[in-house]
């Protein structure tokens, strides 16, 4: 690796800049851009509870999070992508050819859970080595590099079963039958529930999203790991000239994101029981707009692992008191649209104004 | 003279805290070329980009021809007459558009152009530009397919097709060959003849010697000389460009101590002068030399980042060819990069991250970085080196240019090292932070070697023990800086003997 730091001569523009901007006050911009979402969050659950119809309560609570789980682990995974200045939009596919390569284990190849499970996080890992390796050494950019392997995983995944969905009993290409069939241990994992304060009351999805989102927490935001992919994404000449191994930390987040994302796609397949090609086509979106949402929560201004399953924890209240006061499904895009909009203003805007930059 | 084409009143201007142009005064007469000289950071950039259109300025006065000038886009100064060759070429071009389009494209741009592209039109239009110039290109051949010096001649060419009143060259020689170079110079002779102005921009001692009638130094933010007359006092304008207002802090020489780095033969680039250099513990040498004198290349191929063509360098009597960073650091050989804005902050962090980066594994227990512990380094530090904030974790981007400097400078003084390669540490910083920041370089300086990398002759005389002057990627003199005799070291700094024939060297 050969840098250049000669043909950067230092416009006069970019020493100064914030320098004006003294201290954080604490004026009622600083206030609205610092807890405005995490306000709104709470506006949003008090309405509901008033204004529909059984949203106050354990179970309903237990719902949302159990709407959100898969798409929150996802989301966690974009967000290490997103430390280090990057963007994975490969994780929708990888989650459903991680289902599908479960299903086709378990049911086609007639092995157990434990080698369906390894098999999905190898598969998870593996492509977020290739995603890094693109990105880092083949310089494709982020977007372009994640956007090849999810058109690449989409066809991937249907070609094995020419396209169908499995499930125990299905026709295969040869004409033979599947005679394997899930576990039931790997259905309990999309399935369980926990006794929480009530019987049966918390479904495990839930229980692995807040795992992982304190797990993802306490690396990014306590481990030098976790510093130095921020580092990275703030300002990754800095880093590489204090020593850091920037190409690494890059292919690690991608792999981190790989690795959730097949997390998310086995809990899926736990949760239907089958291989079921038509699901998890929203997992992309909803994920990106989670972690994007993120950014706003407590000014973070940056992508963050609190934030981001504040975000996806938004979008499930926002979508299921919505659903409860009968609101049309076809609304549902419109409204997590409007929030993504809304939150990336108060990013972008708000906190740019905060800091005085130009 | 010649009557006065263009004239500056006053012209002041700020970014932030920051005053780049300081009532500035400059008439730049007709048919004359004024060579304007300048370190980093001087204000030329700014200069240029004001009378070009890019910025407003804040007061002052410019007229061209008579009447008032003040251009609100790029475009519009070039409908005045105002005609500005940057000095980054892929800024001039626009390599996917053919040769053609490149010639034209003010012209696209321009309200009345029409709709659709005229384009048998825009090719003979073209031809014809490019004959002017004596450019032997086909027109209709992508730029990306070109060479650098041709995308410059381009851009210049396009300039030309303007009918310039006032001609702005920001550095244009600098990925030209000799014959290229002299194409240019000819051009310009030309043109200074039908009585445009010319203002050039460059560094290089041999353009200037070939182009200068006038010249015209600057030095933080204002005019600090103007030479013109039938011989050019060339010294007199780098002194005045330089600056050594005398400083008052007094070096007194350490006795050094035993040796840390030993370079035998080292050739930086290919074609360059092999040279040999040594420093001990507890020295404290500045490398100085003109832009493009090869002083940054040395400091990159100490740190891993690029590798000399051939040559010996020793830490501690052992082999050292390190290929990243990491690998210097490994050996400890820490470098404070030169522009902290790209190179060093890390603008989403506070003052304490900021500090422990490239260390952090030592605040790291399993992974787990100790707050309390880097907090007591940065407060530590915060105190040695007096940084001026609330507190440490204060965001960077709230500190001034001198104190995030100074941050900068803790991040590798936390760490004891056997070389500290410092490249640029007084950029963009006040007066007072500069003597803090020179005072705490020697201080603690015992035991290591450092080298201070400064394009200005002040930042070195006051803080090193020896001076080495860098010229064409090689070692072109030595000073103890010890009742130094500075017409000795601009002489050395401004190549007064040039090579027989003025060779050049791409990239010199």
């Amino acid at each position: 690796m050969s840098m250049n730091l000669d043909n950067t001569e230092t416009s006069p523009a970019a020493a100064p800049a914030g320098a004006h901007s003294r201290r954080r006050a604490s004026g009622p911009i600083d206030l609205a851009i610092r807890y405005g979402f995490l306000a709104l969050l709470v506006g949003l659950v008090v309405f509901f509870s008033v204004f529909a119809n059984g949203f106050a309560g354990p179970r309903s609570a237990v719902f949302i999070f159990q709407s959100v789980a898969i798409t929150g682990i996802l989301a966690l995974g974009v967000t290490c992508t997103l430390v280090v200045g990057g963007f994975d939009l490969s994780i929708g596919s990888v989650a459903t050819s991680s289902m599908m390569l479960a299903a086709y284990m378990m049911v086609v190849l007639e092995q157990s859970a434990f080698v369906a499970i390894i098999a999905c996080l190898a598969m998870g890992a593996l492509i977020g080595l290739i995603n890094g390796l693109l990105i880092v050494k083949t310089k494709v950019p982020d977007l372009l590099a994640t956007l090849g392997m999810m058109f690449l995983l989409v066809g991937l995944q249907r070609i094995p079963t020419e396209g169908r969905s499995i499930a125990t009993g299905m026709t295969l290409p040869d004409g033979s039958t599947a005679e394997g069939s899930f576990s039931p241990l790997f259905l309990q994992l999309g399935r369980h529930r926990f006794d929480f304060m009530l019987d049966n009351l918390l479904p495990a999805p839930v229980v692995f999203l807040v795992v992982i989102g304190l797990l993802v927490w306490v690396f990014l935001e306590l481990t030098r790991h976790g510093r130095l992919m921020y580092a990275i994404g703030s300002n990754e000449r800095a880093a590489s000239l204090t020593g850091t191994n920037v190409n690494r930390y890059k292919i690690v987040a991608y792999m981190i994101s790989g690795v959730l994302a097949s997390i998310g796609g086995m809990l899926l397949a736990a949760r239907l029981g089958r291989g079921d090609i038509a699901s998890g086509t929203n997992l992309l979106l909803d994920a990106v707009a989670a972690a994007l949402i993120g950014f706003a929560v407590l000014g973070a201004a940056k992508p963050n692992a609190f934030g981001t399953s504040m975000g996806a924890l938004f979008v499930g209240i926002l979508l299921q008191g919505l659903t409860m006061m009968n609101a049309p499904y076809y609304t549902q895009d419109f409204i997590k649209g409007l929030v993504l909009v809304i939150a990336l203003v108060f990013t972008f805007s708000l906190s740019a104004r905060k800091s005085g930059g130009h | 003279m010649n009557e006065t084409l263009c004239d500056l009143r006053g012209v002041d201007k700020s970014f932030g805290e920051n005053r780049v142009l300081k009532q500035l005064s400059l008439s730049l007469p007709a048919g004359s070329v004024t060579v304007l000289m300048g370190a980093n950071g001087a204000g030329k950039s700014t200069l240029v980009k004001i009378l070009s259109g890019v910025h407003a300025r804040d007061g002052g006065s410019i007229t061209l021809m008579g009447r008032e000038f003040a251009p609100a886009s790029p475009s519009e100064a070039i409908r005045a007459g105002v005609v500005t060759v940057h000095q980054n070429i892929n800024d001039g071009v626009i390599p996917d558009l053919d040769v053609a389009s490149n010639l034209l494209i003010d012209r696209l741009a321009e309200p009345g152009y029409g709709f659709f592209l005229k384009r048998r039109q825009n090719y003979a239009e073209a031809e014809r530009i490019a004959s002017q110039m004596g450019l032997a290109l086909n027109v209709r051949q992508p730029v990306a397919e070109l060479g650098v010096a041709d995308r410059q001649l381009i851009a210049i060419a396009r300039a030309m097709a303007h009918d310039p009143r006032l001609l702005i060259l920001d550095e244009p020689t600098s990925s030209l060959s000799a014959s290229e170079a002299e194409r240019l110079f000819l051009l310009i002779e030309r043109l200074s003849a039908k009585g445009v102005a010319v203002l050039y921009i460059s560094h290089r001692m041999s353009d200037i010697r070939r182009i200068a009638t006038r010249i015209v130094s600057m030095r933080d933010g204002e005019i600090s000389g103007l030479f013109e007359g039938d011989t050019l006092d060339y010294e007199g304008a780098v002194n005045a460009m330089l600056g050594q207002r005398m400083s008052d802090a007094v070096i007194s020489i350490p006795a050094p101590g035993k040796r840390v780095l030993e370079i035998s033969g080292l050739q930086l680039i290919e074609g360059a002068r092999p040279f040999d250099f040594n420093l001990a513990e507890n020295e404290v040498v500045a490398v100085t030399g003109l832009l493009g004198s090869g002083k940054s290349a040395f400091a990159q191929s100490l740190f891993g980042l690029d590798q000399p063509v051939s040559g010996r360098i020793r830490i501690d009597g052992q082999d050292y060819r390190v290929r990243t960073p990491q690998a210097a650091i490994a050996r400890g050989v820490f470098m404070s990069a030169k522009d902290r804005a790209n190179n060093a902050v890390v603008a989403d962090f506070d003052i304490t991250r900021n500090m422990t980066l490239p260390f952090l594994s030592r605040y790291a227990k399993l992974s787990f970085v100790s707050r309390a512990k880097e907090r007591r380094t940065a407060n530590d530090m915060i105190e040695a080196l007096s940084i001026v904030c609330q507190g440490e974790s204060d965001s960077i981007g709230t500190l001034s240019g001198g104190n995030q400097q100074k941050v900068m400078l803790a991040r590798w003084l936390a760490e004891e090292c056997r070389l500290l390669l410092l490249d640029e540490p007084f950029q963009g910083v006040d007066i007072r932070a500069r003597r803090d920041i020179g005072r705490k370089i020697r201080e603690t300086a015992k035991n290591r070697g450092t080298l201070v990398f400064v394009s200005e002759l002040d930042e070195a005389l006051e803080v090193a023990d020896r001076i080495i002057v860098m010229s064409e990627h090689s070692v072109a003199a030595e000073f103890r800086n010890e009742n130094v005799d500075l017409n000795e070291i601009l002489t050395a700094v401004t190549g007064a003997v040039p090579p027989a024939g003025a060779a050049r060297t791409a990239h010199a």
